[in-house]
């Protein structure tokens, strides 16, 4: 038998561009299909932007792995405007496995941001899910983060209805 | 589960490697696994390693004899950085083993064959200095590691062989004496200095052509970039004249000796090189970057000379490290900054080294380019207080020394150097680099820093390089990336191509019709014409403007918007570009809105490209032309070029490939048919319906065969353009110069002549098929002798 053929799981590691635990609870059809579509897909979810974040910065970075197809960039289901998420399309798997492995965890806009195995993009994902019209996340985070709306809404309504010092 | 994308502890995705060390459940998956890790960080010293596993293995051997073997000869492969712990280990199997270091040596014989055949010459270097090191471990008998190296040798006595067939066997050679000279002179002095004198003959008479075309830098100083096999033998000649005493490769067979010595050698069979095949892809030849000697870190350990045995070593094994890890930036930066040894050395300034020497390297570098920013990213994140600072230091030492630095790495530096800073807040001593204001703009320092400059506000915004530069630096700061309406302002309104401007730019707000839309365009006087009785169809430059201006600058607000355009209107366009004339124009018009935004420019040209409203020879022809000279020089101009090379050599394999499953289907079917079958009444209806899609699969082949010939004609003629406007371009320059007696070397001229070159290096592989066409059209005799050195210098690269 060929010694060449041998391939040594020790040494093929590739833990960058492995599917995360995230499953999109949205996904028309079951947990396997969502599996097989995030396996062969050439789309990313891209986190953790901020809502100043420009289509035009997320091509410049994302190209440097590859050819990319197109960028929809993330909404705010009411207000209509960026929402601190994006995809990003390329052309062959091989260009999101490399942004996967030199993009995901480095600095776009001073922001480390995120990338993650996207099934596809479909008519309606770009709009965020959380109740207000943004992120889930920005939701309920306690944090304040001036690129992302300052207090996460939870927290702004809380802040509004304290009320303020008298004297 | 979490319904949370990310936890934000983690840094990508090796956060599951500390998840996935469970035990593995074949014993075979154990051996792999141990075999594999032994060397690693461990509590127990590395001998009482290799001497615990060596008798695991032997314990193993009567059941999973095939599988060590198979494990062991891929790791000689694919871990040459670990190479001395892995013929230790053979080493110990084989004094406890006699006829398993034997069937280990044929092997790995079997296995060079292989790699051989495969083209796998990198890996058959690793398998020829591990075969060697065997025999300090005295496994392999030194005279019959002797004779192969002779059979390698004679190599250079072939005649009608490329060169870098006989480079290899010689480098093959020299690249083992570290390991095994001194072994290798103590058996066999007269043989090895016959040997030696050989391969010194063959590097005096080896011809060199290549090696301008592959230096970063031009200059001589401070570091010479010398040809590999040059400084390899120089290397090799000092570690012979200091007797071979070589102190820096770890070797633990040393510890082991006692063992050793009392084991029985076995004799390498007769090994003869394979002979030359055409189609043999031999390495291509290489300049080794230098960019430290020991002046450059001053305090700590001494860094090894350049012509030092130490210094191959080094480089050697980082190299390898790299190639081993680099899709895991953490993994790859925790073993650089581990290698064994690392107290005698500056570690850091070595690592920096290799790592811009790959990302330098001529034609290509061995990785994606963005891997090598990440990477140092994540070697200044594990060593906070040393890396950044020899890192900066690298920095300004290759800024200094841009006069002479190769085009095409300047391009990479500039890239890498954006690429960082935008992950640093872009804090630079900006102030440091004032000495470039002083001087003319196209000088390669000005101009670098412009480059950056731009490529940084393309990963952050405008105000933010204003904010960020000293107001000395105005000049290199780039333009607001507005669009440029010429319909827009006070003194457009006078313009002939005004009324119906603001005509379309209603019917499309209102939505209407390509029909009703291409009325109104109809309108549009045409300035190349003197009557109005044409019908319109010809060429009219004055209707794309007004159309495409008007269109572009209602979707100017983003890529998607304007992407968005093209693609509502792409019957239009269609119709407006249906000329060459047409083509050029529309890629005039796009220039001329979008001048301040590069960026803009290139999207909107692929996407063009893509959705077939210009073809590439237009983007060619278009970005040679005179409109776009004073651009020239600009790294945009030439990432488009590239792009759109790359567009096309991509677009010719995709039908390669539909052409090649379509061959493999046919032949599939016709196996299928030839192969008996049980009989039926249903035996003819399948015959014919068999015979129908056979028909269908031939007809599809020629159609894909006609589809192939048109692409690669078309291919052809892109490199065709190219290299045709080069040659024009050159030669009215250095026409001009003689007759003006004035020096050629103007900062264009270098330019133009390295991005002449750089076409060459970037997709030599495809450029190779069309070499009888370049040379018998484009690069004969009549050349000038400056263009025609750089064909000569590519030609040379596979010779």
């Amino acid at each position: 038998s060929s010694t060449m053929s041998v391939k040594l799981n020790a040494l093929n590691s590739d833990s960058y561009i492995e599917v995360s635990q995230y499953r999109d609870q949205h996904f028309k059809g079951n947990r396997y299909e969502q599996e097989k579509l995030l396996k062969q897909s050439n789309t990313l979810y891209v986190g953790n932007l901020s809502f100043y974040t420009t289509e035009e910065q997320v091509h410049e970075l994302f190209s440097k792995c590859g050819d990319v197809k197109r960028i929809i960039i993330g909404l705010d289901k009411v207000k209509k405007t960026a929402c601190g998420f994006c995809f990003v399309e390329y052309y062959t798997r091989g260009d999101a496995e490399n942004a996967m492995r030199f993009v995901n965890g480095t600095r776009l806009d001073d922001r480390i941001i995120r990338t993650d195995w996207d099934a596809g993009f479909k008519e309606g994902r770009q709009y965020g899910r959380g109740k207000s019209g943004g992120q889930v996340r920005d939701e309920y985070r306690q944090d304040y983060d001036p690129a992302r709306g300052g207090y996460g809404k939870l927290a702004q309504q809380h802040r509004s209805t304290e009320r303020p010092n008298s004297f | 589960m979490s319904r949370r994308r990310h936890s934000d502890e983690n840094d990508g995705g090796q956060a599951h490697k500390r998840r996935r060390t469970s035990e593995p459940i074949e014993i075979e998956d154990r051996l792999e696994s141990l075999i594999c890790r032994v060397g690693e960080k461990s509590t127990s010293s590395l001998e009482s390693n290799l001497e615990g596993l060596a008798g695991v293995l032997e314990a193993d051997l009567p059941n999973y004899k095939n599988k060590i073997l198979r494990i062991l000869c891929a790791v000689a492969r694919l871990l040459p950085e670990k190479l001395t712990v892995y013929t230790t280990l053979v080493g110990l199997l084989n004094a406890r083993n006699y006829n398993f270091g034997g069937e280990f040596v044929e092997a790995m014989i079997r296995q060079l064959k292989e790699t051989l055949k495969n083209n796998l010459y990198n890996e058959a270097v690793y398998l020829v200095r591990f075969l060697s090191d065997l025999v300090n471990c005295h496994v392999i008998a030194a005279p019959s590691m002797v004779v192969m190296f002779e059979n390698f040798v004679s190599v250079t006595q072939e005649e009608d062989v490329p060169q870098v067939r006989s480079d290899w066997f010689v480098y093959v050679v020299l690249s083992c004496l570290p390991w095994v000279g001194k072994e290798l002179y103590e058996k066999k002095d007269v043989e090895m200095d016959r040997l030696l004198s050989q391969i010194e003959g063959y590097l005096k008479r080896r011809v060199k052509t290549h090696v301008p075309m592959l230096q970063v830098w031009t200059a001589e100083k401070p570091h010479p970039q010398e040809e590999y096999l040059d400084c390899l033998w120089a290397q090799i000649q000092k570690l012979k004249k200091d007797r071979w005493q070589e102190r820096h490769i770890l070797r633990p067979y040393i510890a082991f000796d006692s063992v050793l010595c009392e084991a029985l050698q076995h004799n390498l069979p007769p090994f003869t090189p394979p002979g030359h095949m055409p189609d043999a892809q031999y390495p291509i030849p290489r300049v080794i970057f230098r960019m430290f000697d020991y002046t450059d870190a001053p305090e700590g350990p001494v860094m090894p000379g350049s012509h030092s045995a130490e210094r191959f070593v080094i480089e050697e094994n980082l190299h390898c490290i790299i190639k081993t890890h680099w899709r895991e930036r953490k993994t790859c930066a925790a073993q650089l900054l581990s290698y064994p040894g690392k107290n005698k050395i500056p570690l850091n300034y070595h690592i920096v080294e290799v790592i811009f020497g790959e990302l330098f390297q001529l034609p290509l570098p061995p990785h994606i380019d963005v891997m090598y920013t990440t990477l140092l990213i994540e070697l200044c994140k594990l060593q906070p207080g040393s890396l950044p600072q020899v890192l900066a230091q690298a920095t300004e030492m290759l800024y200094m020394r841009l006069d002479t630095m190769n085009t095409t790495c300047i391009d990479r530096f500039i890239n890498w150097f954006s690429h960082h800073l935008s992950n640093f807040q872009f804090r630079w001593s900006w102030d440091d680099w004032a000495d470039c204001l002083t001087l003319d703009l196209e000088k390669p320092k000005p101009k670098f820093v412009k480059e950056v400059l731009e490529k940084s506000m393309r990963l952050s915004y405008h105000q933010r390089i204003v904010d960020l530069v000293p107001p000395t630096f105005s000049a290199l700061i780039p333009a607001e990336p507005i669009f440029s309406f010429k319909y827009g302002d006070e003194s457009g309104t006078s313009l002939p191509g005004y009324p119906v401007s603001i005509t379309v730019s209603n019917a499309i707000k209102n939505r209407a019709s390509n029909e009703e839309i291409l009325a109104i365009l109809k309108e549009v006087p045409n300035p190349n014409q003197e009557d109005d009785d044409d019908e319109g169809e010809s060429f009219n430059p004055l209707k794309i403007d007004v159309f495409l201006q008007t269109l572009l600058h209602l979707a100017a607000k983003s890529f998607s918007h304007s992407f968005s355009a093209l693609g509502k209107f792409h019957e239009i366009l269609k119709n407006l570009t249906e000329s060459d004339d047409g083509k050029l124009h529309i890629l005039k018009v796009v220039y001329e809105v979008w001048r301040n935004h590069p960026q803009m420019i290139a999207v909107l040209v692929d996407k063009m490209i893509r959705t077939q409203i210009v073809d590439c020879a237009a983007v060619a022809n278009w970005l040679f032309s005179q409109d776009m000279a004073h651009e020239f020089t600009r790294l945009f101009i030439w990432e488009i070029l590239h792009s759109t090379i790359r567009k096309m050599n991509k677009h010719v394999q995709k039908i390669q490939n539909e052409l090649e499953e379509a061959k493999d289907k046919l032949e599939k079917q016709q196996h299928k048919r030839v192969a008996p079958r049980d009989s039926g009444d249903d035996e003819d209806m399948e015959k014919n319906s068999e015979e129908d899609e056979e028909g269908q699969l031939e007809e599809q082949i020629e159609r894909l065969q006609e589809k192939v010939e048109s692409a690669q004609s078309e291919q052809k003629n892109l490199f065709l353009v190219i290299f045709q406007r080069f040659i024009m371009l050159l030669t009215e320059h250095l026409v001009r110069c003689e007759t003006g007696s004035v020096d050629i070397s103007t900062p264009w001229y270098k330019n133009c002549i390295e991005r002449l070159q750089q076409i060459f290096l970037m997709h030599h592989g495809t450029i190779q098929q069309y070499m009888g066409t370049l040379e018998n059209l484009l690069f004969t005799a009549e050349l000038d002798h400056h263009i025609l050195a750089v064909y000569q210098q590519f030609c040379a690269l596979q010779l």
